[in-house]
């Protein structure tokens, strides 16, 4: 068991991830030229100029006015990207396998980082059920997604601190993970993939037709 | 969830044409317009919305019905969009008329929302997606309709004919000349360097408004000229009943218009959707990048009158004033410093609306809301109370407001809120202020 989901498991999951954010990438390329308004309006200036007022903390007014989750929302996306890429224990797997090396977190601030991730997962949970304008546009799938995201990073703690028998908490973390990996282009996850174009078009529109900013 | 209900409003545009329709109806139009008329967009806006309800705030429907979720914009397309995708081929035919009253009486397209939404969704075209489906199926609130049928058998919203239009143009240069000895209103003058345009509302209802232009127009001495035959009304209620065929023959006439007189390029009249229709949308559905000649809003054109020197201040306005900053100008074309430019230059006492420029709220009457009529008024006004409430902090007693549905929608405010405020034009307060040299005056 053991072997098939650090092996072949992580193997179908990276190249089920990777092959379906590019077919996601080149469908919406493609709708892009049936939709008439895009290519002519984008603009490379005020794509960056959007995404430059959305990537940077505050820097909008939505960010300002609901501050408190655009705190927790920029340390989830940070602790959610980084924790997986500079984990020492996924680096010395890739380096096993490959001989590959980067830059690892600290084992410390990697544990630090999963637990912001996971009370991340917490308050958009509560968030969802206690804000009447959220739980009325809430699917049972968006609890879901939730779960799907958190799951590795809560099940990746408890092998860490070895809460449960090590081997199982570690292939449920492996399974958990494919699992979410997979599942972002296909589903709202895959807003990882289509932010910048949203934005980047929005921009172009506020920006080169508007005359206007949008933030 | 305990949510109070929804008055029900009884519209013969909407109670008649639900009789007609039938799920199999319904299922085609649906996959007709998701398919072939809309693309990327659409899809990707529906693939990455993740549900947040960030765009929340962003609307004043949500604010001012006491954030009640069904009326934040991600609200909306749940109770339109995601059902229509959700339930295709088994839709009801009251179901449509619930998505008609929300995508055509309840948003005002006014895309504040795009401007809160982390992503940048165009919530906006979504509800436009939803009312163009609900115009497929004849189903669009009566008042609203019948100005579409007005544009598209005369060209004009308001069944003005065209000896009516002359007949008020002769009139408005008589009531100029009055006033300043060299007002004209040209008609037909081929050259000129203003194709100046106005919506059908002004030669119905507020004719002293083409004779004013008049009158600025002579103290500035610009060579300008209005049209004799259709195409003189800017005005566009079918971009936003969904009927985006006559949108795109009302919008045509007007630019070819402008083009048959060889004007040097357009300036519109206050008004915001106008200005959109003109500047955005129809020459997106006509498949032009930009529109073929020069297009500018009454804003623009006064800023370019003051700054230039062409029209002096002889004394400021002295009663305090705000502005009402509408959507398709400010937020559609970025006039807000220009209008707080000529705002300034004329007035002495101005006070900002907080939030204001891109920030601002709409009126609550624009995006053919107000063109819905009498049946949806209450719920609009109601759907508006943060507007009441930020235009009586600034404790101004004239709101100046460069847009005819603003206009309209901010008295409506003013009498429901008991404001005790009055709304202006620009063009009002310039002709209250402007420099009229002796020998012009009659």
């Amino acid at each position: 068991m053991y072997e098939f989901v650090s092996g072949p498991l992580v193997w179908i999951a990276f190249i089920v991830f990777v092959s379906g954010m590019v077919y996601q990438f080149v469908i919406m390329l493609r709708s892009a030229k049936k939709d008439k308004v895009i290519y002519p309006y984008m603009s490379l200036k005020y794509s960056l100029r959007s995404l430059f007022h959305w990537i940077i903390p505050f820097a909008s007014r939505n960010m300002r006015d609901r501050y408190e989750v655009t705190i927790v929302t920029f340390l989830f996306h940070i602790c959610l990207i980084l924790v997986p890429i500079l984990l020492i224990a996924h680096i010395a797997m890739f380096s096993f396998a490959w001989g590959l090396k980067w830059m690892a977190l600290s084992q410390g601030s990697a544990t630090y980082m999963t637990i912001i991730v996971i009370l991340a997962c917490l308050f958009f949970f509560i968030r969802r059920l206690m804000l009447p304008e959220v739980q009325f546009v809430t699917y049972p799938s968006d609890y879901l997604l939730l779960a799907i995201a958190a799951a590795p990073f809560i099940t990746g703690l408890a092998a860490n601190q070895q809460w449960f028998d090590y081997q199982t908490t570690v292939i449920i973390h492996m399974i958990t993970g494919s699992i979410m990996l997979m599942v972002i282009p296909f589903t709202r996850l895959s807003h990882m993939l289509f932010f910048p174009f949203t934005r980047a078009y929005m921009g172009s529109e506020f920006g080169a037709v508007r005359n206007a900013r949008d933030w | 969830m305990g949510l109070p209900a929804i008055p029900i409003v009884n519209d013969p545009g909407l109670d008649e044409a639900v009789k007609d329709l039938t799920p199999e109806k319904i299922s085609n139009v649906v996959n007709r317009i998701i398919d072939s008329e809309t693309a990327a967009r659409f899809k990707v806006y529906m693939k990455t919305c993740v549900h947040c309800g960030l765009c929340s705030d962003a609307c004043h429907w949500f604010l001012s019905n006491d954030r009640d979720p069904r009326f934040s914009p991600v609200g909306k397309v749940k109770q339109t969009l995601w059902e229509i995708i959700k339930r295709k081929d088994s839709l009801d035919p009251a179901f449509l008329k619930e998505c008609s009253r929300i995508a055509h009486t309840e948003c005002n397209v006014c895309r504040r929302c795009s401007m809160y939404c982390p992503f940048g969704i165009d919530i906006a075209y979504l509800l436009m997606v939803v009312r163009r489906i609900c115009s497929e199926l004849e189903m669009v609130p009566q008042f609203l309709q019948d100005t579409v049928n007005s544009h598209s058998v005369t060209m004009n919203q308001m069944w003005v004919k065209q000896d009516e239009w002359i007949d008020t143009l002769q009139w408005q240069e008589e009531e100029a000349k009055g006033e300043i000895k060299t007002a004209r209103i040209p008609l037909d003058k081929e050259g000129a360097d203003v194709f100046y345009s106005v919506i059908a509302p002004e030669p119905k209802i507020l004719a002293q408004l083409i004779g004013n232009i008049a009158q600025i127009m002579a103290v500035a001495k610009v060579d300008w000229t209005m049209p004799s035959f259709d195409g003189w009304d800017n005005s566009n209620m079918a971009m936003f009943s969904g009927d985006f065929e006559t949108m795109g023959r009302v919008e045509r006439y007007h630019h070819e218009a402008a083009q048959k007189l060889k004007a040097r390029r357009i300036v519109m009249g206050e008004c915001g959707h106008a200005f959109r229709g003109a500047a955005y949308d129809g020459p997106r559905w006509l498949g032009w990048r930009q529109p073929p000649i020069p297009l500018i809003h009454a804003v623009d054109f006064y800023h370019e009158l003051i700054t230039t020197g062409r029209i002096k201040i002889a004394r400021k306005f002295k009663t305090p004033v705000t502005v009402q900053e509408p959507c398709n100008i400010v937020r559609g074309r970025g006039l807000g410093q220009k209008l707080r430019e000529i705002i300034a230059a004329t007035c002495e006492d101005f006070t900002p609306p907080d939030p204001d420029f891109e920030h601002n709220y709409c009126c609550g009457a624009g995006g053919g809301v107000i063109n819905c009529g009498p049946p949806w008024k209450t719920s609009r006004v109601k759907g508006n109370r943060v507007k009441a409430e930020q235009l009586a902090d600034t404790k101004a007693q004239i709101i100046i407001t460069p847009c005819h549905n603003c206009h309209s929608g901010i008295e409506d405010i003013i009498s429901g809120y008991k404001l005790g405020m009055h709304v202006k034009f620009f063009s009002e307060i310039l002709m209250e202020v402007m420099e009229i040299p002796d020998e012009m005056r009659a």
